[in-house]
C-alpha cells in the first residue's frame, strides 16, 4: 500500500480523492453506497448567502460523453448550511469543504466570514467560474482584475485554506490562476464546466431553460488536463485537478500533469462508488508500478 | 446498485419491449412508483442511466418487469439485451404511490403509452388490499395498448384509442367511465399533456389524485439536482421527493 497523503499547501488530506461540488450533495447521499470517511475530501454544494431557487426547469442536456447543467446554485443558503447541514457533516471523517458562490463581492465575503469559525471545515472552495448565473459567478473569474478583487476581499475575512475553482472559459487561464495566486489564494482547482449548448431540432428550442449551461464529463477531460498543465507550469500554489475523470487511469493523468489532487465530478452521477473504486486503482497504480507515495507521481509528466 | 441478469427481452411490437431481470439474491422491497436506473454499455451517444418504471416485481420468480419505449440509442441498445446479459441497475429509487384511504373505495388508474408501466404493480398491490382498481388504459392506436391481459389479472380495464382501433375512441379524459362512475382516488401515469388533463379533471371534481413524473434526470439520488419540479414548496427533486407527486403540491396551471 502506497502512502497516499497529500497536502494541498496547509491543507492536509488523507488520500487525494475529492468529490466535485454540485455533484456529491453534502456526502450523506452515498452513505448507502459507500463508506464516505474513505474519500479525501468532500466539496460540498455550492453555497450563497441567501437561499437560491435555481434556474427553471429543464436544466438538464445529455451529450455524447458528457452532459450539460443549469442548475444555477439552488441551495438554501449559508445559515441554514451552518445550523442544519453542518451538524452532520462535521461528523464524516474526512475534510469537508464547502464551495462559496456569490452574486456581488460583499456576497462572497459575508458567506466565507459564516464558515470561518467552524472547526470541521478546514477550507473553502471559493467558486468564481459559475457559468450559470446571470450575476457574479463566473463573471468574477474570467477576468483577471475582478478575480482578484474578489479573492482579496475573502482573504481579509477567511484564514483557512482558501481554494479557487477556475473557469475554462477564458483565453488564458494561466492569466487568472497568477492574479489567484497574488491575491492570496491557497490553491486552485480546475476545470469548472465549459459553457455550450444544446439545440432540439424538432421543437426549434433550446433543451436549457437558460439556452446555455455548463459542459462536463469525459468530453471535457482532454481541455482539463491541458489546462491543468499550463497552470502548474504557471504558479507556485498546488492545483487540483478536475474535468471529466471516470477513473483511476484519467486520475493519475491529471497528477502526472501537475494535480496535487483531483475531484471526481459527474462520475458520481454514473456510479455512486466511483469516488472509492478511483482511490483503490491509484493505489494499485502505484503499487504495481513501484512508487512508494502518490507525490512521486505528481508533476512527473515526461515532456 | 447491483446487477442483474436479462431472463426475457420480450419485443411487444417496433416500439415497445418487455424486460424481465432476475438476481441470484432475493430482490430488494420495491414500491409502486419506485423506478430503476439502468446502465447502458456500448452507446457512443448514451452518456448517462436511463430511468425507467418498475412495471412489476413477480415474487415467485424472483423477477422484476421494465416495460420500455425505444425513444433513443440508449433504450434501442436495452431493446438488444440478450438473455443471460448482466445489466447494472441503481434501484429501488424514488417515493411511491400513496396507499388510499379507508374512505377512498373507488380508484382509477389512468395510464398513457409507456405511462402504463407503473400502474400493473400499483394495481397488484391495491388488489392484495382488498381494492378494486379500475384500469383507464390509452394509445393512439391498438398496437400500442400494452399488456392488456396483464392489467386484467388485478382489474378492469378500459382502454381508448385515438384512431377508435380499440375501446372508445378519443383520449382517456373523454372516456365515457368519468361521467358514468364515480371515483375517490385517481392516479396517472403518461404523457405530461395528458396527466394534466386528468389532473384537472381531477381538481375540477375534487377527486385525490396523485402523478408520477418523469423529468429529464442524471443521478437519480438527489444530489445533481437536475430534474427538479416546481411545486408550492419550491424546486424538489422528482428523483428523490418524487416521481409521485399529489396535484395539489404542484404548480400546475390546470
Amino acid at each position: 500500500m502506497a502512502n497516499l497523503t497529500t497536502n494541498i499547501g496547509n491543507l492536509h488530506l488523507k488520500n487525494p480523492v475529492m468529490t466535485a461540488s454540485g455533484t456529491f450533495g453534502y456526502g450523506d447521499e452515498f452513505a448507502d453506497f459507500i463508506d464516505i470517511s474513505r474519500i479525501g475530501g468532500i466539496i460540498v454544494k455550492g453555497t450563497t448567502l441567501r437561499h437560491r431557487e435555481g434556474n427553471p426547469y429543464p436544466r438538464m442536456a445529455e451529450t455524447p460523453a458528457g452532459m450539460l447543467n443549469a442548475v444555477g446554485l439552488q441551495n438554501k443558503g449559508v445559515d441554514y448550511f451552518v445550523e442544519k447541514i453542518y451538524p452532520q457533516t462535521s461528523k464524516i471523517d474526512t475534510s469537508v469543504i464547502v464551495n462559496v458562490s456569490g452574486s456581488t463581492i460583499e456576497d462572497y465575503v459575508e458567506t466565507a466570514e459564516k464558515l470561518a469559525d467552524l472547526e470541521y471545515i478546514p477550507a473553502i472552495e471559493l467558486n468564481i467560474s459559475c457559468p450559470n448565473v446571470k450575476q457574479g459567478g463566473m463573471a468574477f473569474g474570467t477576468c483577471a482584475a475582478s478575480a482578484e478583487e474578489v479573492i482579496t476581499a475573502v482573504r481579509k475575512v477567511y484564514h483557512k485554506h482558501m481554494m479557487v475553482k477556475l473557469s475554462p472559459n477564458v483565453t488564458d487561464i494561466s492569466e487568472i490562476a497568477r492574479a489567484a495566486e497574488a491575491a492570496g489564494a491557497d490553491s486552485v482547482s480546475l476545470i469548472n464546466t465549459l459553457l455550450g449548448m444544446a439545440i432540439d431540432a424538432k421543437t426549434r428550442k433550446p433543451k436549457l431553460s437558460t439556452v446555455t449551461g455548463g459542459l462536463s464529463g469525459p468530453c471535457v477531460k482532454p481541455i482539463a488536463l491541458r489546462m491543468v498543465w499550463q497552470v502548474s507550469q504557471a504558479v507556485e500554489i498546488p492545483v487540483v485537478g478536475l474535468g471529466g475523470i471516470m477513473n483511476a487511469t484519467d486520475a493519475i493523468e491529471f497528477f502526472l500533469a501537475g494535480a496535487t489532487a483531483i475531484q471526481i465530478g459527474t462520475a458520481n452521477f454514473l456510479d455512486p462508488t466511483i469516488s472509492v473504486k478511483v482511490l483503490e486503482g491509484i493505489n494499485e497504480y502505484l503499487d504495481s508500478n513501484g512508487y512508494k507515495s502518490i507525490r512521486d507521481i505528481i508533476g512527473a509528466l515526461e515532456v | 446498485m447491483s446487477d442483474l441478469i436479462v431472463t426475457v427481452n420480450k419485443q411487444l411490437n417496433n416500439q415497445y419491449f418487455l424486460l424481465k431481470l432476475t438476481s441470484k439474491e432475493t430482490l430488494p422491497e420495491m414500491l409502486p412508483g419506485q423506478f430503476v436506473e439502468v446502465l447502458v454499455d456500448n452507446s457512443s451517444t448514451t452518456f448517462l442511466r436511463r430511468p425507467i418504471s418498475i412495471h412489476f416485481v413477480d415474487v415467485t420468480t424472483n423477477e422484476l418487469w421494465l416495460l420500455i419505449q425505444i425513444t433513443g440509442d440508449g433504450t434501442r441498445k436495452m431493446g438488444e439485451f440478450e438473455i443471460g446479459h448482466s445489466v447494472n441497475l441503481l434501484y429501488p429509487l424514488g417515493n411511491s404511490f400513496t396507499y388510499p384511504n379507508p374512505a377512498q373505495q373507488r380508484v382509477l388508474l389512468v395510464g398513457g403509452g409507456v405511462g402504463v408501466a407503473p400502474l400493473l404493480m400499483l394495481g397488484a398491490e391495491l388488489q392484495k388490499k382488498s381494492i378494486q382498481p379500475i384500469f383507464l388504459l390509452g394509445a393512439r392506436s391498438e398496437k400500442d395498448l400494452l399488456e392488456l391481459d396483464e392489467f386484467a389479472r388485478f382489474g378492469i380495464v378500459h382502454t381508448t384509442t385515438e384512431d377508435g382501433s380499440h375501446g372508445e375512441k378519443g383520449f382517456v379524459t373523454q372516456h365515457s367511465i368519468l361521467s358514468n362512475e364515480k371515483f375517490d382516488k385517481i392516479y396517472t401515469c403518461g404523457p405530461t399533456p395528458m396527466m394534466k388533463a386528468v389532473a384537472s379533471f381531477a381538481m375540477k371534481n375534487d377527486i385525490d389524485c396523485e402523478v408520477s413524473l418523469e423529468n429529464n434526470m442524471a443521478c437519480g439520488i438527489g444530489v445533481c439536482l437536475c430534474c427538479v419540479e416546481d411545486t408550492k414548496d419550491g424546486h424538489k427533486c422528482v428523483c428523490t421527493e418524487g416521481s409521485v407527486f399529489n396535484i395539489k403540491d404542484l404548480k400546475w396551471q390546470i
